[in-house]
């Protein structure tokens, strides 16, 4: 239908998109690309020159280079782990019929407008402080000794408050796939004497592998540069406990002022979202249908 | 797939439910409960849910203690400013894609998401420098433009798959009748768009609210918004619970109500379209 014309203006409509995308991640790249081959350190400033690939060497030679590798993977997975399986079962049984939909959906997508800083300090004080935090408060009810939860299990307590922040957005995704599927094969799988868990596991969830690609992809961008909740509450300790690539690349540039090693982390961070982006891509891309 | 059942059933799954959802809910009806509260309830033990003495203290000195007001109307204008600017940049392109697709046009798609996967630590020192040097640190225009960049694929994404909902024949019907693009677009394509760009808009003005790394990190003073403002407030080791609360419920209460009125099309803004 389109002409040679008007495939010519659509090009020319979609540049300014492309231009300035470009543009947001050329420059920046090719400044970090640079300075991760620099000896460029704040704290001094005389000591300046080529630096080959020493920035590079330190992060892969750090142990806590590993642990930030492992914890940045860990991160994600177990968020998309935990709000896939919790928005999935919470999907199913807002779906039930029940009194009040509209509300129970207002309580449920609440967490997804609160701030990452506000969410972090909420869990850190009002819930996970050793003192004061509500959980200390129902442990010494129960005569038991209050959990150090940012101290002793820094990591699955970050991954527990971003699992918060995110399950409301997988719930309801799941929840729109669920309404959209017909009554009509459930009753007869029902009639022809299926149980409930081979017709979720045969009709109900081959719907909703479209919904949890969408949750996937979504979340997995947003997850990836996961820094303010760290940064409210652990800090990345104990040490480097709970430290992951983007808050090492932090460190890196804010407290150490290394701009050289920082921006040798920050390419190393975009090679592995790249990585991760590429079979993401690959393995949930034909889902998409974009 | 909602289907009849017994009352007695439907009782059971309802109080089910709601135990779920207020679980889910419930960190931020605490925080909102604390901010009412005395500094001494608001850490008694054990935890109460109601007090006796109800106080709008907190909220009276943050109000007094920091300048709210400029933090929340950068807030605004950096959210809106920046939607609004991802729209006007990103409505021909999402049109052209859905419209006059090439074959590379999945692929461009993906090229925008991705351009998403990088994380902001990485490029901090190289935009900080661009934004010191350009004069745009600490500048709402600035950060107008950081978060419109940050969201654009998001928007191109969303205005794409609703765009592509709408029937082509009518636009060939319009361009047989002899209007122009511009037209086209103008009175054809944007009322049969409304709805999608409402929920795009939503959306975006959500995530340019809550972020959280730029916004703080590329402001010190003029521009900062409400992310800064809370961020001013952290660490209140114990002392200050209720006033924390009362600063959080005051950062977060804007979007939460906007959030609550507009759910309906949020949901549907928020699938990308993909879900239906």
């Amino acid at each position: 239908m389109a002409t040679q014309s008007s495939r010519f203006a659509a090009r020319l409509m979609v540049a300014p998109s492309v231009f300035v995308l470009f543009i947001w991640m050329i420059v920046p790249l090719v400044m970090t690309i640079w300075y991760s081959f620099r000896v460029y350190r704040l704290l001094s400033p005389e000591r300046n020159g080529w630096a080959g690939v020493r920035n590079y060497t330190w992060f892969f030679n750090s142990p806590d280079f590993w642990l930030a590798i492992s914890n940045t993977l860990l991160l994600v997975g177990g968020v998309l782990a935990i709000t896939i399986i919790l928005g999935t079962l919470i999907a199913l049984l807002i779906d039930q019929p029940v009194w009040g939909q509209g509300p129970l959906r207002i309580l449920v997508i609440s967490p997804f407008f609160v701030m990452p800083p506000v969410a972090a300090s909420i869990w850190e004080n009002l819930f996970m402080h050793p003192q004061n935090g509500m959980f200390a408060s129902l442990a010494q009810g129960l005569g038991m000794k209050p959990i150090l939860f940012l101290e002793s299990y820094p990591m699955s307590s970050v991954i527990f408050i971003v699992s918060w922040e995110w399950l409301p957005f997988a719930t309801l995704i799941l929840l729109t796939a669920l309404q959209s599927m017909s009554s009509e094969q459930l009753e007869a799988a029902e009639m022809d004497g299926a149980s409930a868990v081979s017709r979720f596991r045969y009709i109900v969830l081959p719907h909703m592998t479209r919904a949890i690609t969408v949750v996937v992809l979504i979340q997995t961008i947003f997850l990836l540069g996961i820094f303010g909740e760290i940064f409210t509450t652990t800090q990345g300790g104990p040490g480097s406990a709970s430290s992951t690539l983007p808050y090492m690349i932090y460190k890196q540039a804010v407290i150490a002022k290394d701009i050289g090693r920082a921006a040798a982390g920050g390419i190393i961070a975009v090679i592995l979202a790249n990585i991760v982006a590429y079979f993401l891509m690959r393995s949930m891309g034909k889902n998409l249908d974009a | 797939m909602a289907r009849s059942v017994t009352p007695r059933r439907k009782l059971l799954y309802t109080v089910a439910a709601w135990s779920v959802a207020l679980l889910i809910f419930f960190p931020v009806l605490w925080t909102i409960l604390t901010s009412f509260k005395t500094e001494a309830s608001a850490v008694a033990s054990p935890p109460q849910l109601f007090t006796a003495d109800w106080t709008l203290e907190n909220y009276a000195e943050v109000w007094n203690r920091s300048d709210y007001p400029r933090f929340f109307w950068n807030s605004v204008v950096i959210s809106v400013g920046s939607t609004l600017l991802g729209l006007l940049i990103a409505i021909p392109a999402a049109w052209s894609m859905a419209f006059v697709p090439g074959n590379k046009t999945k692929d461009l798609l993906m090229w925008m998401l991705s351009t998403k996967m990088m994380p902001a630590a990485a490029v901090l020192i190289p935009m900080y420098l661009i934004f010191q040097r350009t004069g745009l640190f600490d500048t709402r225009t600035g950060l107008v433009l950081a978060l419109m960049l940050m969201n654009l694929p998001v928007i191109v994404w969303m205005l794409y798959t609703y765009f592509k909902e709408i029937p082509g024949e009518i636009l060939e019907a319009a361009r047989m009748d002899g209007a122009s693009l511009k037209n086209e677009i103008l009175y054809v394509l944007t009322p049969m768009a409304v709805p999608g760009i409402a929920s795009t808009m939503l959306l975006n003005i959500i995530l340019a609210w809550n972020e959280s790394f730029w916004t703080i990190t590329l402001t010190t003073v003029n521009a900062a918004p409400l992310s800064a403002f809370i961020a001013s407030f952290s660490a209140p080791q114990g002392l200050f619970y209720a006033k924390l609360s009362a600063a959080s419920t005051m950062a977060i209460a804007p979007i939460l109500i906007l959030g609550w009125f507009s759910q309906k099309q949020l949901v549907r803004g928020l699938t990308f379209g993909a879900v239906k």
